[in-house]
């Protein structure tokens, strides 16, 4: 059970085979993906045809790569874009109700708190179907009152990242808040008694100790609203982030560019886990 | 500044955030639910929407399909993660516990979309398995393994697999070897040691991973699109298609209610018999 | 070390051995314990005794060696079926179960039946006076209740041996010296073995009937309190065991078995029992209680005697001492101040007669310890 105690040698060694076959389960999808990015086939399927760049760089049909087609560059600018909306937002907000949970005291507290809880435990596609519905009878009441049609809060990208920000938000708030509560509150008091007000105390004192965990909650909030799929869903008008247009294209059934700009999104996301995890250890 | 005055401005952001995009729009979709269209701009109030959901077998029939499937993905995925969560925990040593722990997260950093892809591409007609399969003599001819309950099952434990690791692993590692090692001193074997010690000290790991898990699940739609089979609908679908098909948002509402209503209880009972709370699983 | 050839002594260790990679964490250590006394292992952190400790409880095997439990060899007995208990550094109590559950689950794992188990309990918690506290959870208990409760968690499995891994280390002052005396009649009422692991002198010093001064792998000496602190027998055990003053000498002259040795800081001594020292050099130890304060007599008894001069009154009651600096040479001494008449108008500048018996000063090779 742990090395302390003796186990007999064939136990041990089932126990270590199991373990491997279960982190080969993980690798496999992922694997296959990223070597058929490179299969010289119109099919990301075997036999294997050779090796090839064209599915990234290749400029000509039928082998147009992704930094080629339009569709897709459109999609991942448009993602990067609701993604830093997302991330701001969710962090700025997460950053108050910090303050407000660790610092303050207010009656039904503990009821605010379990709210704020709430949208992780409510399914992404119910976030997203209650959005739209609401926003749709705002804008028609709007419009019906005051004939003014409210573009944005018709399906499209402002509803796609309100819809992300309602669940992203939660995280950010437990990622700033477990930090927060760490924090030495005397630090904040001896800056004030060294002639800081309170607010300048809390801006040379306590962010920067917070500061990991405002870098590490908004790449988190990048990454998830980057990778949202079913609360976009709902809510998505014209312009498709990428997951949208990736979905739209393994419906029907694609070439190896989709293997192209998945394995894209890997190096990607890992780069700024990465990055992540450096700068917090650097702290 | 008055506190009074401070506090409010603190708690701005959060009621806003919690009032326009979490409480309000579910009351909208409530009431929305209630509802049926009877002409050009004309409801009327009523129960029809959740009578015509208990009165049609389909419905009915998908949506205790969703909610069994999803405690069997749940529960399969408890099954395969703990002896790795523990494995990590308890038995890996030193850089090695480290380094497998953040294998397990490298999925979650990979889009939802891009796993999925990865099963597809293994698991369908001209896919990797069926390839192989008839290139080691042992199919005659293609073997489609998509489209199906299993395939659906392995995508959807595979996507959850982290949300249950990670928890299971911060418990267990707060499990002092002393305990266990106590256990055995005191004359237990492997199995009571497990029984009475180690099963009661991750219970909330367990309780708070399989949430997360079960919730996954009951709200996927990528996955059961993808990777089910025609006739396996899964009630997302169902909401899917009321909501931007059909355009029936009325139904479409009365559907997501009831998801959330099923959700809501099934994380209740969670709670209940586990003696756990939201707060304390989540925060 | 003399038993009877009738009962073998209760635990047994011969020869024992391990190896970690490179590094020798117990080296050919040997000892017994008879039945019904209370044992030792005294060293400091890092000496190897959790290691020993941990070899009899079955959690790691020795390299080389035996173990032996009422005569019969325990190496292939998992930890689980040895008739030994083990209370942990930090009690290891199962915070998921109530304290009976906790004296409980050993005695379910024999396969008693619920009533015999409940009688059990209700006993053991009689015997450790804390009885009525079965209901209560693990962390509605005191320190010094949780640790009663480990013990009795071990003692009513009736094991031969019971080990404790220091369990008084995180308790806090006051109470430690409490639960000395308590874990001493405890043993004593329970009339088990026990074998004790501390780095705490005064814990050993008070409890045991015997104690293994251990360093570095190996046991330096294994003897009664009085034994150790009056007789060390070697440098470690003088160093380690109570206070000391202490001092690399040079050897002078020799007479008999004694003759004089010169400190480093200037000071010449005679000294009843001088040991073989290749090159001559020695360290030197003097209790502070050993050191006679004025005038005690007349010269020429063999005494060596001194005029020095006060440099700190350290008052702590009972415990007073006083550092002093030997007039004409550099040598401090740390003399114990008895809280009698005489001496309570002492004061830093003051001058003093100091003197002690040449059988006082114990000296040892310099090995480098």
């Amino acid at each position: 059970m742990i090395p302390t105690i003796p186990q007999p040698a064939a136990i041990r060694w089932s126990y270590r085979a199991y373990v491997t076959l279960f982190f080969l389960y993980l690798a496999l999808p992922l694997v296959t993906v990223s070597v058929f990015a490179f299969n010289d086939s119109l099919f990301p399927a075997l036999p294997w045809e050779g090796f090839t760049w064209d599915w990234f760089f290749g400029d000509e049909r039928p082998k147009r790569g992704l930094f080629h087609e339009r569709s897709i560059l459109r999609a991942i600018g448009t993602s990067a874009t609701v993604a830093v909306a997302v991330g701001l937002l969710s962090v700025g907000v997460g950053l108050c109700n910090a303050f407000l949970f660790d610092r303050r005291e207010f009656r039904l507290k503990g009821l605010l708190y379990v709210l704020m809880l709430l949208p992780l435990v409510i399914p992404g596609i119910i976030l997203g179907i209650s959005i739209l519905v609401f926003s749709s009878t705002v804008a028609n009441g709007v419009e019906d009152r005051l004939g003014y049609d409210l573009e944005l809060l018709r399906p499209g990208l402002a509803l796609v990242v309100l819809g992300q920000f309602s669940f992203i938000t939660t995280i950010a708030t437990l990622v700033i808040l477990a930090r927060l509560r760490h924090f030495d509150r005397s630090l904040e008091e001896a800056a004030m008694g060294l002639g800081a007000g309170r607010l300048t105390a809390i801006r040379t004192v306590t962010l920067p100790y917070l500061a990991p965990a405002l870098v590490g909650s908004a790449v988190v909030a990048f990454l998830m609203s980057f990778e949202n799929f079913n609360t976009t869903l709902m809510l998505v008008g014209s312009d498709a982030p990428l997951t949208i247009e990736m979905f739209d294209r393994m419906k029907e059934g694609s070439t190896p560019v989709l293997n192209a700009v998945s394995l894209l999104l890997m190096v990607g996301s890992s780069a700024l886990a990465l990055v992540m995890i450096l700068v917090q250890r650097r702290r | 500044m008055s506190a009074r005055l401070s506090l409010w401005l603190l708690m701005l952001p959060v009621l806003l955030w919690l009032g326009l995009l979490i409480i309000l729009p579910h009351i909208d979709m409530f009431f929305v639910s209630l509802r049926t269209r009877v002409g050009v701009g004309e409801y009327e109030y009523g129960l029809a929407n959740y009578a015509a959901f208990f009165t049609e077998p389909l419905y009915l029939r998908t949506f205790a399909r969703t909610a069994i499937m999803s405690v069997l993905a749940t529960a399969l995925t408890l099954v395969i993660a703990f002896p790795v969560a523990y494995f990590i925990a308890k038995v890996a040593r030193g850089r090695w516990q480290g380094v497998l722990f953040l294998f397990c997260l490298v999925p979650f950093w990979v889009s939802e979309l891009v796993r999925t892809f990865g099963w597809m591409i293994l698991l369908r007609e001209t896919g990797v398995f069926s390839s192989v399969l008839q290139w080691a003599g042992l199919a005659d001819g293609p073997v489609e393994m998509l489209y199906n309950d299993a395939a659906m099952m392995v995508g959807l434990v595979y996507t959850s697999m982290l949300f249950m690791v990670v928890p299971l692993v911060t418990t267990l590692q707060s499990l002092d070897d002393s305990l266990v090692e106590a256990g055995y001193d005191l004359g237990g074997n492997g199995f009571t040691v497990f029984r009475e010690i180690i099963l009661p000290h991750a219970v909330p790991g367990i309780v708070s991973g399989s949430i997360v898990v079960f919730m996954l699940s009951l709200g996927n739609y990528l996955t059961p699109t993808m990777l089910g089979g025609k006739d396996s609908l899964w009630f997302t679908e169902m909401i899917y298609s009321q909501f931007i098909v059909r355009f029936n948002w009325e139904l479409g509402a009365a559907f997501g209610f009831l998801l959330l209503a099923l959700s809501s209880f099934i994380v209740w009972a969670a709670l209940k018999l586990s003696g756990q709370t939201l707060e304390k699983t989540l925060g | 070390m003399t038993e009877s050839p009738v009962t073998p002594p209760d635990l047994e260790c011969r020869d024992i051995v391990r190896d970690f990679g490179d590094t020798r964490a117990v080296d050919h250590v040997s000892f017994d314990v008879p039945p019904g006394s209370f044992f030792s292992i005294l060293g400091p952190s890092g000496c190897g005794k959790t290691t020993l400790m941990r070899m009899i409880a079955g959690f790691q095997p020795p390299s080389a060696g035996d173990i032996l439990i009422k005569g019969r060899s325990v190496l292939d007995v998992p930890p689980n079926r040895r008739p030994v208990n083990m209370v942990f550094q930090h009690l290891a109590l199962f915070p998921m179960m109530s304290v009976a559950e906790n004296i409980g689950y050993g005695l379910r794992r024999q396969g008693l039946g619920r009533s015999e188990r409940d009688e059990k309990i209700t006993a053991v918690l009689d015997r450790i006076g804390l009885p009525g506290t079965g209901d209560r959870r693990i962390d509605q208990l005191s320190g010094g209740q949780k640790q009663r409760i480990a013990i009795a968690r071990c003692m009513v499995m009736e094991p031969d041996v019971l080990l404790l891994d220091e369990p008084l280390g995180a308790l806090d002052l006051k109470l430690r010296e409490h639960m000395k005396v308590e874990l001493k009649a405890l043993q004593a009422a329970f009339d088990t073995t026990f074998v004790y692991i501390t780095h705490d002198q005064g814990e050993a010093l008070v409890m045991s009937d015997r104690i293994a001064v251990m360093n570095a792998g190996r046991f330096e000496q294994i003897g009664t309190g009085p034994e150790l602190y009056h007789a060390p027998a070697t440098g470690f055990v003088a160093g380690f065991v109570g206070d000391s003053n202490r001092w690399t000498a040079t050897v002078e002259t020799r007479a008999g078995d004694g003759g004089t040795i010169r400190t480093a800081e200037g000071l010449t001594c005679s000294v009843a029992s001088l040991p073989d020292a290749p090159g001559g050099q020695v360290t030197a130890f003097l209790r502070p209680e050993s050191i006679s304060l004025g005038d005690t007599g007349a010269s020429g008894d063999g005494r060596n005697r001194f005029d020095a001069t006060v440099d700190t009154v350290y008052f702590n009651g009972a415990n007073s001492h006083l550092r002093l600096t030997v007039d004409g040479t550099a040598a401090q001494l740390d003399a114990a101040l008895p809280q009698t008449g005489a001496f309570q108008s002492v004061r830093a500048g003051d001058r003093i007669a100091v003197s002690w018996g040449a059988d006082k000063l114990v000296c040892f090779p310099d090995a480098g310890n």
